[in-house]
């Protein structure tokens, strides 16, 4: 296991419902003329956790970038809280209202505080009012534990500082989803756990979840299905403990043993 | 075998550093003295300063300051330095500042340009420092049309006309986007203001005139000149070249095609074009193309072309600062529902700009030096003059008193500009 996670978790609130939150059916896309997500089909359903894991270049960023439209898929459909993803602006802008993103390098804005960072968007997009604005992003930036850091610039802040920032930014809007593209791996090994604490703080709180992320630890613990990617498709899925301690296709033991073999 | 194993207890502090290494002596010794090398590149350059100033002190300061005439200047020196003494003859400037500052505007009303320009600082004051009330902001937006009173004259009806066209433009945005939405609103915007000033704002203005003529003395291109107009056409430029600038540089990375072929063609032909070349084509060739009977003033020809030039220019040290941005600071912007124009003008161009400070800041003092290019189309900017004043029989011979003085003018400006912007830079700095 990469990173031990010591805390005890809280499940009482991570129970999965049974209305759909997101829903890809036949999904394929192409950069040019390279194939590189093929034919994905994949519910999630409110409340759920999920950790896509997968080789390098497997299409795992990829999948998740689609749901919020940062790609453009060209066969399929995906449907997130019930809206179609389509070329019709107002969707698009709608469901990225709905779903916050984290990224690998964070992207926080440098030209702005942490605390305008977390209050831009509901002020442009939302139209809520400044004070109310920085009251919600206050709670937030106390929720990720770092509101004495608000009248600071990202440049002065720890890379686990600045990815916990991003969660706060991004929990600001009131997302209903959150999508994590390899939160942790552009940061140095003490600081992994905070920003996997926050994470699984989110979790206990019934966040629906999609973590593309190699915290084997993480997907063990709080992930209710662990999503293994090779070559652009879905190769096997299944519940952690079943995928960590019986694993079915060949791709996925092998990929199991590189990364938990040391 | 010693035994490896080493903890430290506690943690060292800090401690002031050796005297060795602080005060004057430390500096000489450290910067000009340290090594044989530097020993002599520092006595052969102090050398080099001596001698360029024992040549030139004496020549500046063994100067005469009235006098009418070149002659008269070589006697005032040669009695009282002595005969031989060769200095520098600054009364040509003395008599010739009214000239060399407003060029031919009428002398009682030279309130009017010194009018416009402490205005002209005043109307910046809020663009270039933050702690300056917002409030004045207002003024700065009516400034355009009444610097342009000021310096042009006539009547007050055309600027205020010209400044309604802009009043209609604002509101278009303001109040059609419920009733038709935000692209159609945009696009009225642009439209009806334009078509405010070639259809409606010529009666309009006629007939007010016929009604109120209320106006100050108009003024002929012809007379202005001298560091007036320069600082008119560079202000001028230098204003109008940025918003222009930022504009081209987005249209150049728009996936809108027409929009994206328009600007690169006018990037691409603008800067591959001489800035000589287009001033004759605004001296010379633009009335061709614009309809019978309109007689556009040179000076404001002028203007539009440097501005043109400068704004190409802009466009490209703006993509610069565009392609620096990191790829997910868009696409951080849009994960957060920001759209198009609020993620430019929010989180992309502050930044953009920013990188950008320096190179923005060259491009307007080269257009600011530029300026004296106008002398070549006739109009008597401080180069201009200079010629004017050297055909003439009294200073007939006198070079570089007059140079010397408009290079020290331009270098006052454009050292300002070069220090707000090292200013600027530093107070945008937000990383340590």
């Amino acid at each position: 296991m990469n990173e031990e996670i010591n805390r005890e978790i809280d499940r009482s609130q991570m129970q999965v419902s049974d209305e759909v939150a997101i829903q890809i059916t036949g999904m394929n896309k192409w950069y040019g003329a390279f194939h590189v997500l093929k034919d994905i089909n994949l519910t999630v359903n409110r409340g759920e956790r999920i950790v896509v894991c997968g080789p390098s270049g497997s299409g795992k960023s990829t999948l998740i970038r689609c749901i919020n439209r940062l790609e453009v898929h060209q066969e399929g459909s995906i449907i997130v809280d019930g809206t179609e993803l389509s070329s019709d602006l107002k969707n698009i802008d709608k469901i990225r209202s709905e779903v916050g993103m984290c990224f690998q390098h964070f992207n926080l804005f440098p030209h702005l505080t942490i605390l305008e960072n977390c209050t831009l968007a509901p002020i442009w997009v939302r139209n809520v009012p400044k004070k109310e604005a920085e009251e919600t992003a206050m709670h937030f930036l106390e929720k990720v534990k770092i509101p004495e850091q608000a009248d600071k610039y990202p440049g002065q802040l720890s890379g686990g500082q600045q990815q916990r920032v991003a969660i706060a930014r991004s929990l600001c809007m009131k997302p209903r989803i959150m999508l994590f593209d390899e939160p942790t791996s552009a940061l140095d090994p003490e600081m992994i756990s905070e920003v996997l604490d926050t994470m699984i703080e989110l979790a206990e709180e019934g966040m629906t979840m999609i973590c593309v992320t190699h915290e084997m630890g993480f997907a063990r613990k709080v992930a209710n299905r662990v999503i293994f990617m090779d070559a652009g498709q879905i190769v096997e899925e299944n519940e952690p403990e079943q995928f960590f301690t019986n694993p079915q296709s060949e791709r996925t033991q092998l990929f199991l043993s590189q990364i938990l073999g040391h | 075998m010693a035994n490896q194993s080493y903890v430290r207890t506690e943690m060292l502090g800090e401690k002031p550093p050796p005297s060795s290494q602080v005060g004057i002596f430390k500096w000489v010794m450290e910067n000009l003295f340290s090594s044989i090398p530097n020993i002599i590149m520092s006595v052969l350059s102090i050398w080099a300063v001596y001698y360029v100033l024992s040549g030139f002190m004496p020549w500046f300061f063994q100067s005469s300051w009235d006098a009418t005439s070149l002659s008269g200047c070589r006697e005032h020196i040669a009695q009282k330095y002595g005969e031989g003494v060769e200095g520098a003859c600054w009364a040509v400037i003395r008599e010739r500042w009214p000239q060399l500052v407003f060029g031919f505007y009428p002398r009682e009303l030279y309130w009017r340009p010194v009018a416009a320009l402490i205005l002209l600082f005043v109307a910046i004051s809020p663009i270039l420092f933050t702690s300056v009330p917002r409030k004045i902001l207002l003024f700065s937006m009516v400034y355009p049309f009444l610097g342009f009173f000021l310096l042009w004259g006539g009547s007050i009806w055309l600027p205020l006309s010209a400044m309604a066209g802009f009043v209609i433009g604002y509101f278009a945005l303001g109040m059609l986007p419920k009733m038709i939405g935000s692209l159609g609103a945009t696009i009225a915007a642009g439209v009806l203001p334009i078509i405010y000033w070639l259809l409606i704002s010529g009666p309009v203005i006629s007939g007010l005139n016929s009604i109120a003529p209320i106006g100050i003395e108009s003024i002929d291109s012809d007379q202005m000149g001298g560091f007036m107009l320069s600082i008119t056409i560079g202000v001028t430029g230098i204003a109008l070249s940025l918003p222009i600038g930022v504009l081209l540089a987005l249209g150049r990375q728009s996936p809108l095609l027409i929009v994206k072929t328009i600007c690169v063609t006018f990037i691409e032909f603008i800067r591959g074009v001489p800035l000589i070349t287009l001033l004759f084509v605004a001296s010379v060739l633009l009335n061709y193309f614009l309809p019978p009977g309109t007689n556009f003033d040179l000076v404001l020809r002028v203007m539009i072309m440097v501005t043109f030039f400068a704004a190409a220019y802009m466009a490209e040290v703006i993509r610069g600062g565009l392609a620096a941005l990191p790829k997910g600071q868009y696409e951080a912007a849009d994960a957060l529902g920001l759209d198009y124009w609020k993620a430019t003008r929010l989180i992309i161009m502050p930044q953009a700009l920013k990188i950008s400070i320096p190179n923005i800041v060259s491009n307007f003092i080269g257009l600011f030096k530029d300026t004296t290019l106008v002398s070549i189309v006739g109009l008597l900017d401080p180069m201009g003059l200079s010629r004017a004043i050297l055909a003439d029989q009294n200073w007939n011979g006198i070079v570089w008193e007059l140079y010397a003085f408009i290079a020290i003018l331009f270098w006052v400006f454009t050292f300002g500009m070069s220090r707000y912007s090292m200013y600027l830079e530093r107070k945008l700095k937000t990383s340590h």
